[in-house]
């Protein structure tokens, strides 16, 4: 009977394994997402039923196990379902919050039942301690980017924060290595150190620009990652070892990946925003020309008897729920005969694959995405260039301005088509907070308005042709 | 270092091989789902709430617990909803 448990939980290792490689490829993802759900499903059920402690007996507290169980359930579900796919990013930082802060609590418990009687143990110390922080550092972070996700929370980054930032961490440390070599010990203590975690957390995440989240919310993943491996640790616990393990190494490298699509490296990205808190201001060149508004019509005649249309969506047509009325125009500029493709930037959006989600929601032909790098050399056979709410992936500084805070960063040259049109609500810079030269380009003009309004405009433009 | 200690540090370093070689070649459009799905897989941390709710004896430990259960429900419910949801969308296309 006792060897129930741990095959149960071996199987929950392998499905979650099978299930991470399956999210890797578009035909198996949804197959390899409830593998792994079936799995965490064995897992906890078999260690409410199977689970003997050290003392041999099973766990107590059913009912309340269960209370958590359905109450978790109902809130977790609820929120995951009303969320709009515009806000999915902003949702898994916070219910990856959630994972960092159970793992904290996990911990305290821990440390305060701990038998003071018992000789002090630096390796289970250090375990407790390690959850404690990192699910700590999570859960606040986690909480900072969501806030900054959904626009609640400003970037702020203050003279001086630097020291402060430092300050906060080697006192992270120093107290920690005092629990380890049990110099200091009790709960007191552990929640003077939990409260610098949480701290830490908000200190780090809240000068990191806003435009970088995803790739801080896929840093603190692999954390939170982390932290639950302590737990395996903690309670010899297989399952929870591999899942973390796995998680913790998946979503750095996951995270590398993703400051690679932008050229910059994690450094910079995360201790960027601090550097240039002195350097603010004067960074980016003053932008002089002037701009060209063109009609809804004017537009459509452009694109109806244009050879090649490209569409490069932005986070405009998320918000906008615009992607639906996109596909329209798609159909409508092919019955004319036109060619339409769109370019889809690996950061576009709020998070990399964001845009890809969005359109195929509304039922855009997979083969019409075309990555940046295969549509590049394109631009220069394109007739006409849409852009829908696009505008940091489209800012040639980022080429041209090595002073600009987007240099550096690969880009979708839609300028060297022959016309750019850009669809945009105002002439506010992009989520970077930076001007951009494209608008005044000879060859780009400006269509104003909310995006899905004037893309239903061009739709009854185009089929009235 | 016993071998207990020791099997699992071998277990650990070859998880991390692992990870780095399940992630290496995927290609960007499935970040944001991926990035979601291991979340929520991170969400095994329950496991360690149900155990400490289940030792639980005083009140201080059933109440943390208690929020650590639902806390590490709200992860895995949540996080395997929102990477389904992601989901569907590729799914129409197929």
């Amino acid at each position: 009977m006792d060897s129930i448990l741990p095959i149960l939980y071996l199987l929950a290792s392998v499905s979650f394994i099978l299930g991470l490689k399956m999210l890797g490829s578009p035909a198996t993802a949804r197959r390899g997402n409830l593998i792994a759900a079936f799995g965490m499903g064995l897992a906890i059920f078999g260690t409410i039923f199977l689970y003997k402690g050290h003392t041999g007996g099973h766990l107590h507290n059913l009912p309340l196990i269960f209370g958590g169980l359905v109450v978790g359930t109902v809130i977790g579900m609820v929120m995951a379902k009303r969320v709009k796919m515009t806000a999915m990013p902003q949702m898994v930082s916070f219910f990856n919050g959630m994972g960092g802060a159970c793992a904290a609590l996990i911990s305290l418990i821990e440390e305060a039942n701990r038998d003071m009687a018992m000789p002090h143990d630096p390796v289970h110390s250090l375990t407790v301690i390690a959850g404690l922080v990192i699910g700590g550092v999570s859960f606040s972070g986690s909480m900072i980017a969501f806030g900054k996700l959904a626009e609640k929370i400003k970037d702020l980054s203050f003279s001086g924060q630097q020291i402060i930032n430092i300050l906060v961490l080697a006192g992270i440390v120093v107290m920690s290595a005092m629990f380890i070599m049990g110099s200091i010990s009790g709960l007191t203590m552990l929640l003077v150190l939990c409260t610098l975690a949480l701290a830490y957390g908000v200190l780090f995440v809240m000068p990191i620009g806003g435009a970088d989240m995803p790739v801080v919310i896929s840093l603190l993943n692999s954390f939170t990652g982390v932290a639950a491996a302590c737990g395996g640790f903690l309670y010899d616990n297989m399952v929870m070892l591999i899942g973390g393990i796995l998680v913790g190494s998946a979503g750095t490298i996951l995270t590398i990946i993703m400051c690679k699509a932008m050229n910059r490296s994690l450094f910079n990205v995360l201790f960027g925003g601090l550097m240039s808190a002195k350097a603010a201001s004067g960074t980016s060149r003053a932008v002089v020309g002037n701009i060209r508004e063109v009609s809804a019509t004017d537009a459509a005649v452009l694109m109806a008897y244009a050879k090649q249309v490209v569409i490069v969506p932005g986070y405009s047509l998320a918000v906008a729920q615009a992607q639906h009325t996109c596909h329209q125009l798609e159909l409508e500029l092919e019955s004319k005969g036109v060619v339409v493709k769109y370019a889809v930037h690996p950061v576009a959006g709020r998070m990399p694959g964001h845009m890809n989600v969005l359109l195929a929601e509304a039922d855009v032909s997979y083969d019409k995405l075309v990555e940046m790098e295969e549509i590049n050399p394109e631009f220069a056979t394109t007739d006409v260039v849409l852009v829908v709410g696009a505008n940091d992936v489209v800012n040639p500084a980022a080429k041209t301005d090595p002073d600009s805070p987007i240099y550096g960063m690969p880009i979708l040259d839609v300028e060297s088509s022959r016309q750019v049109i850009v669809m945009k609500r105002s002439m506010k810079a992009g989520y970077a907070g930076i001007e951009n030269e494209l608008f005044y380009r000879p060859n780009t003009s400006m269509l104003f308005g909310d995006a899905k309004k004037s893309l239903a405009a061009l739709v009854n433009e185009v089929k009235a042709l | 270092m016993d071998p207990a200690t020791l099997s699992i540090l071998y277990l650990v370093i070859l998880m991390i091989f692992l990870g780095i070689e399940l992630i290496s070649h995927v290609p960007s459009v499935l970040h944001t789902p991926l990035m979601s799905g291991a979340n929520a897989i991170h969400g095994v941390v329950i496991i360690g709430s149900i155990i400490v709710m289940g030792e639980a004896t005083d009140v201080f430990s059933m109440v943390l617990g208690f929020i650590a259960v639902i806390l590490g429900t709200l992860n895995v419910v949540g996080g395997f909803v929102v990477t389904n949801r992601m989901l569907e969308m590729f799914k129409k296309r197929q």
